[in-house]
C-alpha cells in the first residue's frame, strides 16, 4: 500500500505527519518513507543516518557537428528555448531542457542524440531496523523535480508499505507523487489559507480518484469551517493535532511527537488504522 | 546590414520596447536600403526560454545588431555565439529614433556575458 501525505498549503505539517506515521508503522512492520519534496527534503532531520547516494540523470540533447546543417528544426520545435540554432552554431541550454526528446525526432539529419545530465540524487538510508528512508534531492537551480521524484519512488518500490511525503502546492511535483498512491492524507491548519489550499488539494485527489482524509494540525479549536468543508466533500477528519507549545518544542529539536510525548504513539496508531486498515 | 529594434507595435514609428525576448514586435531595418520589416513575436506569452528563441529569430532574419533595453543571461550567450551585437536604448522614443541614435554612434553596447 502507498500512502501519500499532501497539503496544498506549505508549512501545515506534512513532514511531521509523514515522519510520525512512518515511525509508528515501523514499530510493527517494514515501511519505506519517501521524501518527495525534492526541492527542500527534510525527513532526514527526523531520522539522521548514513546514506548511500544514487545520482539522478535526465536526457538532454547533444549535437553532432559533422551532421548538423543548421536547418533550425530542433530550435523551432523546442518550446523551452533549450536549443538555439544560429548561422554556424547550435547552442544547447541544458538547464532549460525538459527532456521530451522532440529534437531527436524532428532532426532530418540524425544529428541530435541524447546524453545524460545529473539533475539531482536520491539518498537511501536505514535509520531504524524496519524503516527505510529514501530522500529525493533536486540540485539547486534545476527545474526537473518530477524526474527526481520518479527516481525516489522507484527506489522505494518493492516495499509492501510506502509513505510518500509530497511537496506543498498542487503542481507537477505533487501530481507525480500522488500518481499510483492508494490513499492520501491531506494535512491542513485551521486558518483561512489552510482551508483555501485544502480545497485545491481536495479537488486534485478527487480528480485523480485517490481516497483521502484530513489531518487538522495546529488546531486552535476553531476548526468549524474546516470540519464543515470536510463533511461537504466526504473527507473524514482522521486526526486533530492541537496548537501546543509542547508539540512545537519536540518538533523544533527534530524529535518525533509519537516517540517523545506520552499518548501520541497511540493517537498515530489510530491514524494508521484509519488509513491502512 | 540588418538591425533589429524591439518594439511595442509594427513599423518604424512604433515605440521601442525595453524587454528583449518578450517584446511584442521585432522591427528589422536594412541600413543600406532603409527598408523595414516588422515581425510579431510569438514568444510574448511563452512560459520560459524566450531569450535564446528570440535570438534564433533574429539570426534567421539576418540581423547582426539589436537595439533593446536589456538582455538576459541566456539571450546574451546566444547573441554572442551568433555574432549579434546588442545596444541599449532606454528612451521613450520610436524605432526610428533608436535607429538614428545607433547610426550616430550614441548608443552604449550591452555587455552580453
Amino acid at each position: 500500500m502507498k500512502i501519500a501525505i499532501a497539503s496544498g498549503k506549505g508549512g501545515t505539517g506534512k513532514s511531521t505527519v509523514a515522519a510520525n506515521l512512518a515511525y509508528v508503522l515501523s514499530r510493527s512492520r517494514d515501511v519505506v518513507l519517501v521524501d518527495c519534496d525534492v526541492e527542500e527534503p527534510n525527513l532526514h532531520l527526523f531520522f539522521p543516518a548514513a546514506a548511500v547516494d544514487v545520482p539522478v540523470t535526465t536526457p538532454v540533447p547533444a549535437i553532432d557537428p559533422a551532421r548538423c546543417t543548421f536547418c533550425g528544426e530542433c530550435g523551432k520545435f523546442c518550446r523551452f528555448g533549450a536549443l538555439s540554432v544560429l548561422k554556424d552554431s547550435v547552442l544547447v541550454f541544458p538547464e532549460l531542457c525538459h527532456s521530451c526528446g522532440g529534437c531527436v525526432l524532428v532532426c532530418p539529419q540524425g544529428a541530435v542524440r541524447e546524453v545524460p545530465r545529473t539533475v539531482g540524487r536520491v539518498a537511501c538510508s536505514r535509520p531504524l531496523p524496519r524503516l527505510t528512508l529514501v530522500s529525493g534531492v533536486l540540485n539547486e537551480g534545476e527545474v526537473q523535480a518530477p524526474a527526481v521524484i520518479r527516481a525516489a519512488k522507484m527506489l522505494g518500490e518493492g516495499h509492501p508499505l510506502a509513505v510518500y511525503d509530497a511537496a506543498p502546492g498542487i503542481a507537477c511535483p505533487v501530481i507525480e507523487t500522488l500518481e499510483g498512491s492508494d490513499a492520501c492524507v491531506l494535512v491542513t491548519e485551521s486558518t483561512p489559507f489552510g482551508l483555501h489550499d485544502l480545497s485545491l488539494a481536495a479537488e486534485v485527489v478527487e480528480k485523480l480518484g485517490i481516497p483521502a482524509g484530513v489531518v487538522i494540525n495546529r488546531s486552535d479549536g476553531e476548526d468549524a469551517p474546516t470540519v464543515a468543508f470536510c463533511r461537504e466533500h466526504d473527507l473524514p477528519v482522521l486526526m486533530t493535532i492541537p496548537f501546543s507549545r509542547e508539540i512545537a518544542a519536540v518538533q523544533n529539536r527534530g524529535g518525533l511527537i509519537c516517540r517523545d510525548l506520552p499518548g501520541w504513539e497511540e493517537r498515530f496508531a489510530g491514524l494508521v488504522r484509519k488509513v491502512s486498515p | 546590414m540588418i538591425v533589429c529594434i524591439t518594439a511595442r507595435a509594427a513599423g518604424t514609428d512604433a515605440p521601442v520596447e525595453e524587454r528583449f525576448g518578450r517584446a511584442p514586435y521585432f522591427v528589422f531595418v536594412n541600413t543600406e536600403t532603409g527598408a523595414s520589416e516588422s515581425v510579431q513575436n510569438p514568444l510574448v506569452d511563452a512560459a520560459g526560454g524566450v531569450g535564446p528563441r528570440a535570438v534564433q529569430m533574429l539570426s534567421e532574419h539576418g540581423a547582426t545588431a539589436v537595439i533593446t533595453g536589456q538582455v538576459g543571461g541566456n539571450a546574451g550567450k546566444a547573441l554572442e555565439a551568433g555574432g549579434i551585437k546588442a545596444y541599449a536604448y532606454r528612451g521613450s522614443g520610436s524605432v526610428a529614433d533608436a535607429l538614428a541614435g545607433y547610426t550616430a554612434g550614441t548608443l552604449t553596447p550591452l555587455a552580453l556575458s
